[in-house]
Parts: structure tokens; C-alpha cells; sequence
């Protein structure tokens, strides 16, 4: 089993942990920043192939080809200028693992910028960083100023002839101004509301301009995947799936932890080994959130013998997304946690397309009915035909990311949440009010 | 989408302090000068840190004139962020992540402590002491569940009993330090597993 676990040489972020310092001195001697000169030097297109032949696929969720993306961005610089923005705003619940990148390994990130900026002909880079992020974007302001001092940025950036400037945007506590479009509009001073694809950022993004939106962790692998090569990555992993990853491994496991690891892990090598075990045991384990709460849970059956990668979890009907791992065990009622995600999408969603605004708001509603086992057998069918009107009716992929974990939970554990269910719907006679949805929620201020 | 409601006493008069005012063109420098727009997240900000964490509907307008956008733009934003306060909160400001991931490990009982202990009500200033604080979706500090964000900082790994210390010497005016309350380096492993079968952590 050990000859599966992922080398202590091969792992990319060795101050994951902070055990070696932050500071660009140190990072110095993790190899950062060394021959970034030589590697621009080879070009663009020398970069973008590398990428590729690596077969990175990006770290943010969606998984897209990052080698693929970077070749969109048009080949000349015409009468608007390039822009790459890295995307910060970490908020998919169970995730955690950019603000690692952000507070340890700020020049990894940094070098990255660099690389690809150049790859896309881009200037300026903005990183949008979550606004509850404070510490850490301070962090990597340090970071930023001190790759300036070593002329590692600003005009002819290391000595590559290219000049690039980094600026750190904050965000406000929007979870769906990670959504790329409405990341852009919230830099351009708007609300954080989605666009519609096409035209793609990469020829119409910020400020109209031609941008590529990468994630922090996309972005930072790249100086040493170039260095040590794409085949180097593309042999981790498995075929498609390359690379390491960082998996955040959270909620009911004896040690949670952020760790690095190859990418197809079985997941019960990634519980048992470095987070623990489950608490109790793993018989004990009732459901795992895979990738991050947008992603449907998988019940234990599933997770005995699921790898961790973009592929196999598709295959499972969830997907890989953050790589943030939530464990629930067998002591936790499984629909309030998938209630409490409702009411997360609830809270987030930006208003925009009526499905999404709307049916996120009836989806909890109906799951706080269910944990308080006030509702209806034809509820359940409701709750279902309501995540099929949100699917596939949104502006964004987010809107579909609220409607996944309850379809999840109906696939799985349906007859756990139909146990809850009565006949008859519960009408309170004395309130004298005609029987809607919200009725049990008269009582409730937060409604 | 969270409701926000714009506080009722309102401050006639806002602008921002000179040494603000030069943090602002620092600000400004950051984007394209025709997108001067841009700046108003930030701007915000900062007018919130000068009105002791809230910005009152004067600021709006003063912003509004700074970088020649219609007020009713800079409102939407500042009503559309649920970072921006629009009413003043305790001069502690506590936000209890109780997102699932937390809520595996007892986030529950934090907020229970929070009521007990601080105002019965969420984004009630206490009358005691000078804080206030409120239930927040994910911080995105998962595997440091559960956690509490004090003004800037993360107070991570909390039990009931460090939860509580905590809360104390908030309500004292003494805070304590922030960051891991099991001793731990970061998001590393344990190397001792603690027992904690029982529900929600």
C-alpha cells in the first residue's frame, strides 16, 4: 500500500505546512524562482505545449485543460490589452486549500503569474481574494513586495523582458464571485452577478478586454511542472488525471488535515492514512461530499473503492471539484447537513436567474420540513422536480451546484428521508392561513 | 441573497480622513485610469475601517462622488457584499462559521455559547461589553472546523472550552491570540487522534 502514497519528492508544495518559512529567502531555497528566466526564454508556445503535454487540468473545479485555456487567449495583442486574474475566492464550504498557497507558498503563486501571464501576453494581473482573507491577502502583499525588491516583478520582470504587475482585489464575502464571469464583474466595480458564455472570458473578460482566469493552485504548480517537465506531471497520476492535488479532508475524521497527494488515491487511503480514519471507525462512515458541497455525497458502498480523480467520480455521479473532502459519519443526521448546504446555496445565490434564486430558497424550505419531519411524502417529489427546474436553468454552473447535493442525497438516501415524511401535510388549524410551502416557517423569523 | 437592513440613525456628514485620502490614490493607481469604477470595493472598505466597521449611507454617496458613478451603484454593491456592514456592529465582531463542515464539529454549540453569553440575538450589540455577532457561511477554514472569525482573525480548532476562554476576554475587552486552539502547526495532520464520537464532535 505505502508504494501508492506520493513521494516526498514529488510533492510540489513542501511548505504546505509552514515547517520551512514563507518568506521569499526560503522559498529561494525550495527552488522558486530558479531559471525563470531560461523557461520564458523558451516562449510561449514552448510553455503552453509543456502545459499540455502535462495535462493539468484546473484545480478551481471545473477541471478544464489549463493548457487548452491559455491557447485561447488570441495569439496577438490587437488594440486591447491582455489580463490574467487568479481567482482567490475560495468559499466552496469543505475547501481550504488556496489559502495554504496564499499564506506558505506565496512565490510559487507568484513565479506562476509571471509564466503565465507572459504565456497570454498579459501585463497586469489581478489575484481576487476572498475579503475574509485579510490575513492571508496581507500575507501575499508581503510576498508581492518583496519579489519586487528582487526585481522578480515590475519592468523586465527577472531579467525576461517582460513587464508584469500584480494587484490583490478583495472580494466582500460573495460565494458566487468565484464563479469566473462574476468575478470579473465584481473587479469591475459591480454586483458579483454571472454573464453569459460565450463570448468566454478569454476574448471578452475584464474591462472587455481578453482574460484568462486561472485558480491559485493552477496557477502555482506550473513553474515546477516546467521545470521538471510535463512528462515529469503527466506520470503521476493517472491518464488524464495527472498530477498531485491538494485534498482538504474534512468533518468527522479523527484528524483533518490539508494534504498533497497523487491524483486517483483511493479515498480510503486518504482518510485512514493521513486524516485519521473516520471517527468510529470506518464502518462507521455514512456519506463523503467528494468535492466540495456542490458536489453529490457518496454513500459508503461508493466510497469503499472510489479513486480520487475528475474521471471515476463523474463516472459515480459526482464529481471532483475542490478536492474538498467532508466526511459524515453515522452520528450525524444526514439531511439536516444536506439541509444546512441548502441553506448555504440559499443564502449565496446572487439573485440572478430566477430558478436558482427562487428554487434554492424552496429546496431548503422543504429539507427543514423533512429534519422536522413536517412533511408530505409528495414533498419529496416536489423537492425532486424542483432541483430539475434549477438544472441546466441557470446563467452559471453555480446554480446547477445548488440543485447537485439535494439530488444527491434523493439518490442515496431516499428512503432515509422519506422515513420522515407522513401522509397528510401538518396544517395548523389555529393559524387560520391557507397551506403553502412556507407555512411551518411562520414561526421562524429567519424565513 | 441576504437581506441587509441600512441602519436607522445615519451620520449626516462623511469623508474620508487625509491619511485615507492617500491610501485611496494608492488605490486608484491599481486599475486602468477610464475604470476608476473598479475601486469601489476597496473604497468601501476603507470607509468602513474609518466609521468603526460600518459604513453609513453618507459614505455611499461621498464614494459615489469620488468616483463619479451613480449612488444607487455604489448602494447595490454595498447591499449586495455581506461583508460591508450597514449598521454597527460591537467594536468585537464575531462570525460564527456554521457551514457544514463546521457544523460536523459543533459549530451548534458555539452559537448556543454566543447567545448565552453575548445577546440573545444575532447582530445585537451586548450591553455589556462591546460585542456583537452573527451565524456566517464557510470562511473556507474547513479543516480547522470549528472556527470563529474575530474582527480579521481566525480562531481555529475550538472547542466548547476554548470557545468559551475566547469569549470571555472578547466580553473583557482582553482578546486572546488567534489562530489553532489544539496546538496544532497549521492544516498538518495529528500525529495524536482525539475521540470525539459523540455527536457533532
Amino acid at each position: 500500500m505505502e508504494k501508492n502514497m506520493l513521494k516526498k519528492e514529488n510533492k510540489i508544495f513542501k511548505n504546505l505546512y509552514n515547517e520551512f518559512g514563507w518568506d521569499i529567502e526560503n522559498s529561494l531555497k525550495r527552488d522558486d524562482w530558479k531559471n525563470t528566466k531560461d523557461l520564458i526564454s523558451k516562449g510561449r508556445e514552448w510553455i503552453i505545449n509543456e502545459v499540455k503535454t502535462s495535462e493539468l487540468r484546473g484545480r478551481g473545479g471545473a477541471g478544464f485543460s489549463t493548457g487548452l485555456k491559455w491557447s485561447f487567449a488570441p495569439k496577438e495583442v490587437g488594440s486591447r490589452p491582455h489580463y490574467l486574474v487568479i481567482n482567490a475566492d475560495e468559499s466552496e464550504p469543505g475547501t481550504c486549500k488556496d489559502r495554504d498557497i496564499l499564506r506558505f507558498e506565496p512565490q510559487k503563486l507568484i513565479e506562476g503569474c509571471l509564466i503565465a501571464g507572459y504565456a497570454v501576453n498579459a501585463h497586469i494581473c489581478y489575484i481576487y481574494i476572498r475579503g475574509e482573507y485579510l490575513n492571508e491577502g496581507r500575507r501575499l502583499q508581503n510576498a508581492i513586495d518583496q519579489a519586487y525588491e528582487k526585481n522578480f516583478l515590475g519592468r523586465n520582470a527577472c531579467g525576461s523582458g517582460w513587464d508584469f504587475d500584480i494587484h490583490i482585489h478583495y472580494g466582500a464575502g460573495a460565494y458566487i464571485c468565484g464563479e469566473e464571469t462574476a468575478l470579473l464583474e465584481s473587479i469591475e466595480g459591480n454586483k458579483g452577478q454571472p454573464r453569459l458564455k460565450p463570448p468566454f472570458p478569454a476574448l471578452v473578460g475584464l474591462y472587455g478586454c481578453p482574460t484568462i482566469v486561472n485558480n491559485v493552485e493552477t496557477v502555482a504548480v506550473v513553474p515546477t511542472i516546467l521545470r521538471r517537465g510535463g512528462k515529469w506531471f503527466a506520470s503521476i497520476g493517472k491518464s488524464k488525471n495527472t498530477g498531485t492535488k491538494i485534498f482538504c479532508i474534512s468533518g468527522n475524521v479523527n484528524s483533518p488535515c490539508n494534504v498533497e497527494e497523487e491524483m486517483g488515491i483511493p479515498l480510503k487511503d486518504l482518510i485512514d492514512k493521513h486524516a485519521g480514519g473516520v471517527v468510529g471507525g470506518w464502518d462507521n462512515l455514512q456519506a463523503v461530499i467528494p468535492g466540495g458541497s456542490s458536489m453529490p455525497l457518496l454513500p459508503k458502498s461508493v466510497c469503499d473503492t472510489i479513486t480520487m480523480d475528475f474521471d471515476s467520480l463523474i463516472e459515480n455521479k459526482s464529481g471532483l471539484g475542490t478536492a474538498g473532502i467532508v466526511v459524515i459519519n453515522k452520528d450525524q443526521d444526514i439531511v439536516e447537513c444536506m439541509a444546512r448546504i441548502a441553506r448555504f446555496y440559499k443564502h449565496e445565490s446572487c439573485g440572478q436567474c430566477t430558478p436558482c434564486r427562487e428554487g434554492s430558497g424552496w429546496m431548503w424550505r422543504i429539507l427543514d420540513r423533512v429534519v422536522k419531519r413536517k412533511a408530505t411524502y409528495s414533498d419529496v417529489e416536489l423537492l425532486s422536480d424542483v432541483t430539475k427546474q434549477i438544472e441546466g436553468h441557470t446563467i452559471c454552473a453555480f446554480g446547477e451546484g445548488s440543485a447537485w447535493p439535494v439530488q444527491g442525497l434523493l439518490r442515496h438516501f431516499r428512503k432515509e428521508v422519506e422515513s420522515r415524511c407522513r401522509e397528510e401535510p401538518l396544517i395548523k388549524k389555529k393559524l387560520n392561513n391557507p397551506y403553502l410551502v412556507d407555512q411551518h416557517l411562520l414561526e421562524n423569523k429567519n424565513a | 441573497m441576504s437581506v441587509k437592513k441600512v441602519h436607522d440613525n445615519q451620520p449626516e456628514e462623511f469623508k474620508f480622513s487625509t491619511a485615507n485620502l492617500k491610501k485611496v490614490e494608492e488605490i486608484l493607481k491599481r486599475y486602468p485610469k477610464k475604470n476608476k469604477k473598479s475601486a469601489v470595493m476597496p473604497l468601501l472598505y476603507l470607509a468602513q475601517r474609518q466609521n468603526d466597521n460600518w459604513i453609513p449611507l453618507a459614505a455611499m454617496k461621498y464614494i459615489a462622488n469620488f468616483l463619479a458613478m451613480p449612488y444607487i451603484s455604489v448602494y447595490e454593491v454595498a447591499t449586495f457584499y455581506s461583508m460591508y456592514n450597514l449598521a454597527p456592529v460591537g467594536k468585537h465582531f464575531i462570525q460564527v462559521c456554521t457551514t457544514t463542515p463546521c457544523l460536523l464539529r459543533g459549530a451548534d454549540k458555539i452559537v448556543k455559547l454566543c447567545k448565552e453569553n453575548i445577546s440573545p440575538n444575532e447582530n445585537e450589540i451586548s450591553k455589556k461589553s462591546s460585542c456583537s455577532w452573527m451565524e456566517v457561511e464557510c470562511l473556507g477554514a474547513c479543516v480547522s472546523a470549528p472556527m470563529i472569525q474575530v474582527n480579521d482573525d481566525y480562531y481555529e480548532d475550538l472547542d466548547e472550552k476554548s470557545a468559551k476562554e475566547i469569549l470571555k476576554s472578547l466580553i473583557n475587552d482582553k482578546p486572546l491570540k488567534p489562530g489553532s486552539y489544539r496546538g496544532r502547526k497549521n492544516t498538518a495532520p495529528e500525529k495524536i487522534s482525539i475521540s470525539n464520537g459523540e455527536k457533532h464532535a
